[in-house]
């Protein structure tokens, strides 16, 4: 018998801007990679919280400054993390970060390193770190309506048989929770290549239709065509997608579009990071088919959970979102099966339907609401990756 | 019946998928279109890996492969029915 979940709840938090998420984390956030020491050390003092350390944030300009503080923003502010201690090497890019996180309502402080040190600035913001874990700690979880989870998609390491199988059971579950009032988000700009004109057929507005194919024939004249070497540079379709039996672009477009379902629409296009502002329903994200970066991009747009579909067996998580991994692949599940958190091998042998495949992924992402840790939880998989757009000053 | 060897996305395609692993020249395949459930048999014409695509009809250089109903690239070198489509003989048309 089918799923009923018309009246499902999901035990999660409730955060001050009415959002709900499924983690409670207390975030350690540098602004810049020469912070990334200090809150690893403040980290290290204060159990319970988790620094997020990367790569850049200083001499950025521009759009591309502007995508790195959204990015860092949108982290903190994101439902799944309860409180954030921020620090950078200067106070005002630090502010910066601070402010827009405190918009959310959630408690946010920041701290800067210039004329104090690492110990002084480590010492201050480990006493901080210590009262946000023993304010969070004692939060408590409240019955939320599963229409009130926001959960993105990206798929990866993909190969034919995600098309078959784990890519139309994420879809079969958007076609199921779009309509109970969720967000969705897919992307993937790049790999959206050769079935362009069905994603753009797939826009329930002529308006999103043209954001879409404005961010898409951007990507494909600035990056694609002047950077490009052979057959997208010889990395789309990837090595891994190859060796998996896809063989060109337009066959990993239709594979990767079968995560939107049968009958959803999306109702925006939005920037990297951006974060949806329509209403309920599903965006596209101009975003990166690298996987730790997109999962990032999404998880600094709002999005909680985030379903992954893979076939030859991709192993990313994310530091502040659960990524909810699965594959329908007979090899992949019998090599890597401590990656793969729904199995959906059945609809290949034929004795599972689509429909059963994207219940069993809604009953997984209930579950995971409710607190189960996905495989890249447990593994400790928590890649952060900032997307650059163009070289720093 | 028995589990398939083969799946088809569309009536219309003229390739389809090797979803087992081993799969051994020869093997009369049990082959599912996935749109109806449909069934046919096809002789596997070589060894061809899990996840890789065989072709459905004599496909000929320069022929367009299908795959969901849709245009996936075309042929660059011949490919008899049974027989092994891939990056040797198969090509996206963008590029």
């Amino acid at each position: 018998m089918a799923l009923d979940f018309n009246n499902a709840t999901v035990k999660a938090w409730r955060r001050e801007n009415g959002r709900v998420g499924v983690r409670n984390h207390v975030l350690i956030l540098p602004v810049d990679d020469i912070s990334n020491a200090a809150c690893e050390a403040v980290a290290n003092n204060v159990k319970g919280t988790m620094a997020i350390p990367h790569a850049y944030g200083r001499l950025q300009f521009g759009e591309d400054l502007a995508l790195h503080f959204r990015t860092i923003i949108g982290t903190g502010a994101n439902p799944n993390v309860a409180a954030v201690v921020v620090i950078g090497i200067e106070p005002e890019w630090t502010k910066i970060i601070v402010d827009g996180i405190a918009k959310t309502g959630k408690p946010v402080m920041g701290f800067s390193i210039e004329q104090k040190g690492d110990f002084e600035t480590i010492r201050a913001a480990s006493w901080q770190a210590k009262e946000y874990v023993h304010w969070a700690s004692e939060l408590q979880k409240e019955d939320c309506p599963i229409s009130e989870l926001w959960i993105s998609t990206k798929c990866g390491e993909s190969d034919t048989t995600t098309g078959l199988s784990s890519c139309p059971t994420v879809g079969n579950m958007y076609d199921k929770l779009l309509p109970q009032g969720i967000y969705g988000c897919f992307g993937e700009t790049s790999e959206i290549t050769g079935a362009e004109h069905i994603c753009e057929k797939r826009a329930a507005t002529p308006e999103a239709a043209a954001k879409f194919k404005a961010i898409w024939q951007a990507y494909t004249d600035d990056v694609i065509f002047a950077h490009q070497t052979d057959d997208l540079s010889d990395s789309q379709p990837t090595k891994g997608n190859i060796l998996g039996g896809l063989t060109t672009i337009e066959e990993k477009a239709l594979g990767n579009l079968e995560k939107i379902g049968r009958t959803s629409t999306y109702i925006d296009a939005m920037g990297p990071a951006e974060a949806p502002s329509k209403g309920p329903g599903l965006y596209f994200m101009d975003s990166s088919s690298a996987a730790a970066e997109c999962v990032t991009l999404m998880a600094a747009g709002g999005y909680v959970i985030h379903t992954f579909p893979t076939g030859q067996g991709n192993v990313v998580g994310n530091p502040i979102v659960p990524v909810i991994k699965i594959s329908g692949n007979p090899r992949t599940l019998r090599t890597m099966s401590e990656h793969i958190d729904v199995d959906v091998t059945g609809v290949l042998t034929r004795e599972m339907t689509i429909d059963q495949a994207g219940d069993s992924l809604i009953e997984m992402i209930i579950r995971t609401a409710n607190g189960r840790m996905t495989c890249a939880e447990a593994l400790g998989h928590r890649e952060f990756s900032m997307t650059k757009l163009y070289r720093s000053a | 019946m028995s589990i398939p060897q083969l799946l088809v996305h569309d009536h219309e395609d003229n390739v389809g998928v090797v979803v087992v692993e081993d799969l051994k020249a020869g093997t009369e395949m049990i082959c599912v279109v996935t749109a109806d459930n449909s069934d046919f048999r096809l002789t596997a014409k070589a060894d061809i890996p899990i996840g890789h695509k065989v072709a459905l009809r004599a496909l000929k250089a320069g022929d367009t492969v299908t795959k969901y109903g849709e245009d996936i690239g075309r042929m660059v070198g011949d490919a008899g029915i049974g027989e092994h489509v891939h990056t040797h003989n198969c090509k996206t048309k963008r590029w």
